[in-house]
């Protein structure tokens, strides 16, 4: 299950930051690693809500700022 | 020019005299439009007006807290997806600073201002992810200039601005722009009240010599709508007839 969520919220980070697929690993961080702005942040957590069919509140999104963090949020809540 | 075909428009305020020739520009410009507004029969009237399929009346009350999220819903559903939103409710509790309540204060606030945030944030995700979408927020000359009697709408107004600035700024990345209109005296049942004198009065500080029209401000939201428009972002344009020139 957790390999395939890995890979699923892998494919939305290399789509809607269009970076290099090597590049996206477990502790890459959206804005430091992936140069990412807030924004795109956003919109990240909108893209795995819609994926998953889940909802992440405000105070949760604000935590997932590696891609590990969103594997893990989604691994637990879903 | 200023086509709105497919495009989607949520009008609030929209059985009021400028609301409502919004409402009618932007559906002569080819937009299904959401007609929102406390006075359901008067939003029917309106609707029943533009006629035809391409109209919608979702009523609310927006000095509750939860209806500008469900407001937006119900026009996403009703519409299908929410393109351009124009924020032009909005009220007057009118008296000098030191008579005003707080009451006055914190109602004037939440409507024109708390509501218009509230009604933006909601429909920011669709329109992030369509990459397409306009707010317009209908302002006041006096948010700018000031006026007696008015510390309340005035504030209201001039935050709608600083509010409109700060968002287009966070959003112009994604195809969203965000604008004011800045109406100055505007014929409407709000100004047919007032005496001849005081009409006199008020018509010696505009350059025009004339009140606006409701067509006048609706003309400048079709425009700031449309994809002509596209570059256009974080600004007020003041139709005033030229008694102010910011």
């Amino acid at each position: 299950m957790s390999n395939d969520v890995a890979d699923r919220v892998k494919k939305i980070v290399v789509e809607h930051l269009g970076v290099e697929e090597a590049k996206v690993v477990e502790s890459a961080s959206f804005i430091d690693d992936l140069g990412a702005d807030s924004l795109d942040t956003v919109e990240l957590v909108m893209a795995f809500e819609e994926e998953f069919g889940c909802e992440i509140p405000d105070d949760a999104a604000e935590k997932i700022v590696t891609v590990q963090n969103a594997v893990d949020f989604i691994s637990e809540n879903v | 020019m200023f086509d709105l075909s497919g495009k989607t428009a949520l009008v609030t305020g929209a059985s009021g005299g400028i609301g409502s020739a919004i409402a009618k520009a932007l559906h002569d410009q080819g937009a299904v439009v959401g007609l929102s507004g406390t006075r359901v029969e008067a939003l029917e009237k309106v609707a029943a007006e533009l006629g035809g399929d391409r109209v919608h009346v979702l009523p609310a009350n927006l000095s509750d807290a939860d209806a500008p999220a469900d407001l937006v819903k119900r026009a996403d559903k009703a519409m299908g997806q929410l393109d351009i939103l124009v924020n032009n409710a909005g009220l007057t509790r009118d008296n000098l600073a030191m008579r005003l309540k707080d009451e006055d204060w914190d109602t004037v606030l939440a409507v024109n201002l708390t509501a218009s945030f509230r009604l933006s944030k909601a429909c920011l995700r669709g329109m992030m992810k369509r990459r397409w979408g306009r707010i317009i927020g209908i302002t006041s000359v006096v948010g700018t200039t000031g006026n007696a009697g008015q510390t309340n709408y005035a504030a209201s107004k001039a935050g709608l601005i600083g509010m409109s600035k700060s968002l287009a700024q966070e959003v112009a990345s994604r195809g969203i722009t965000v604008n004011c209109v800045a109406p100055g005296f505007i014929a409407t049942a709000m100004t047919d009240v007032l005496s001849d004198d005081i009409k006199e009065n008020l018509l010696s500080g505009i350059p025009c010599a004339k009140l606006g029209s409701p067509e006048d401000i609706a003309a400048s939201v079709a425009y700031l709508s449309s994809n002509e428009a596209a570059y256009v972002t974080g600004q007020t344009l003041h139709v005033n007839g030229g008694m102010a020139m910011i």
